[in-house]
């Protein structure tokens, strides 16, 4: 069937569809509603969305990536919460607002600074991964608002091996 | 509403119990996944739900209270069966006329159509059609019925990849044009497979099944949101592990996982990590554990930690 040919040629737009696609990330263990998030809020930051822009419908989202209805209005309505959203009876759901970004003389000053620990980083000998994992554990652990025991996510390099 | 309700259900082929002491709850507007190994009983209840076998103890009743089996459940109930039964000399159209003429309900017009944007040709023999393309007429001939519950059992054994996707999406379609605007209406599903992973995009309702019983049953969500992976030294595990409860511990020389119950909100040990868990992880986590359980309702759920795991060498 053509449902994923569609996906990925759409030079143009017709009435009522959305200038985004949703993909799905299987192996990110990231809900798949908050991978919809996501993704909307990463367009919105772009510039590929913008207020008053449509959403892609709930069917067509079902269609192309087989996933429950459910998730997508559950993804939609995470998304009305934040304000970013809102759904128009009988029509869909169309951006609300955009959102508010770091200026860009910011990003650019915050990218150097990381880029300094980056550098840092690698001639301590920490590989790629071995960043990524301190980095994860050193955001969680300051999402919790705690700082301690930030270094120890280097070890877990293993990820989980049920299968 | 519940699509389908079941109450000590129980059926015993000879001396073998296919399935026991089966009491579930399955609410309406779910894609409801009936997960187990070969033998969990899954069939079995699957069968007694459409009224294809009677129970030898307990009973169950489908949308509302009609009686599995009765006049009204079979009106409101598609099912398609493990290997898609279909008479291999009858062409499509055949078989549409076959299944309008057997039932009391038959959406003609939508049935064709939706051949038509599959390209699937009316005059072909059923046996002459694709794996996939087989699915997806016996998936129409269930759908044309206009049901309000879709029961599949097993449906994605025989497909490929891509027929596999498809058929999902055609599945989780029929949600959605049968919903309309408002929340009635529309057609809830429930589905088995041994075969976990290709339900996790789809599923929002889950009953973990092994040796004919049932030992999981709740909102995917709900479920994901009480359980938790925590991470951290193997020395430590067992004396961390009494505080909590384990659902199923795996440990190295060093490291050791503990899938417990638990929230994100738990505070979590020094020196341990706290992981969400996924619908598949949190399955195998129980399917090695048979005695533990998480089942809706205060009498029943039993704590998981009260098998006591083998976290201890």
């Amino acid at each position: 069937m053509d449902i994923d040919k569609e996906v990925n040629n759409e030079p143009r737009r017709p009435a009522g569809a959305s200038p985004i696609e949703f993909r799905l990330d299987p192996s990110s263990g990231v809900p798949t509603y908050l991978q919809l998030v996501h993704q909307v809020e990463h367009a919105l930051r772009l510039g590929y969305l913008k207020p008053g822009d449509q959403l892609p419908k709930v069917r067509d989202v079902v269609a192309a990536l087989a996933i429950n209805p459910n998730t997508v209005l559950k993804g939609y309505k995470e998304l009305e919460t934040k304000g970013l959203a809102a759904g128009r009876p009988g029509q869909g759901t169309f951006v609300q607002a955009a959102l508010s970004q770091v200026a860009l003389p910011e990003l650019g000053a915050l990218r150097k600074s990381l880029l300094g620990w980056l550098a840092d980083a690698d001639t301590a000998g920490l590989d790629e991964d071995g960043v990524v994992a301190l980095f994860t554990s050193v955001l969680r652990d300051f999402d919790k608002g705690r700082g301690g025991q930030a270094g120890r996510g280097v070890a877990s390099g293993e990820t989980e091996g049920v299968a | 509403m519940n699509v389908i309700e079941s109450r000590g259900l129980g059926k015993r082929y000879h001396s073998t119990w296919a399935l026991r002491e089966c009491t579930v709850a399955i609410p309406a507007g779910h894609v409801a996944a009936l997960v187990g190994p070969n033998g969990a009983g899954k069939t079995t209840l699957l069968n007694l739900a459409t009224g294809l076998a009677a129970p030898s103890a307990g009973g169950v009743t489908v949308l509302g209270g009609r009686p599995a089996g009765s006049p009204a459940a079979l009106d409101g109930i598609a099912f398609v069966a493990q290997d898609m039964p279909m008479y291999k000399n009858l062409s499509a159209r055949d078989m549409l006329h076959l299944t309008r003429n057997l039932n009391r309900r038959f959406d003609q017009q939508y049935a064709e159509t939706r051949l038509g944007e599959l390209g699937i040709p009316l005059k072909r023999k059923a046996g002459k059609l694709s794996g996939g393309q087989q699915a997806q007429l016996a998936l129409t001939l269930a759908l044309a019925r206009r049901p309000r519950l879709l029961v599949l059992d097993e449906p994605m054994a025989m497909l490929d990849p891509i027929a596999r996707h498809d058929f999902m999406a055609s599945v989780m379609t029929a949600m959605v044009e049968g919903k309309g605007e408002g929340e009635e209406g529309g057609v809830s599903v429930v589905l088995s497979s041994h075969v976990l992973a290709e339900l996790e995009r789809v599923a929002d309702y889950l009953i973990l099944m092994s040796r004919g019983r049932v030992q999981v049953a709740g909102e995917v969500d709900d479920l994901l949101a009480s359980h938790r992976m925590l991470t951290g030294p193997a020395a430590e595990a067992d004396r961390y592990a009494e505080r909590l409860s384990v659902v199923h511990a795996r440990r190295g020389e060093a490291q050791a996982h503990l899938l417990v119950r638990g929230t994100a909100d738990d505070p979590v040990a020094p020196g341990w990590e706290a992981h969400p868990v996924g619908l598949e992880e949190l399955a195998l986590a129980y399917l090695r554990e048979p005695a533990a359980a998480a089942l809706p309702g205060p009498d029943r759920a039993r704590r998981g930690n009260a098998s006591q795991p083998e976290v201890s060498r």
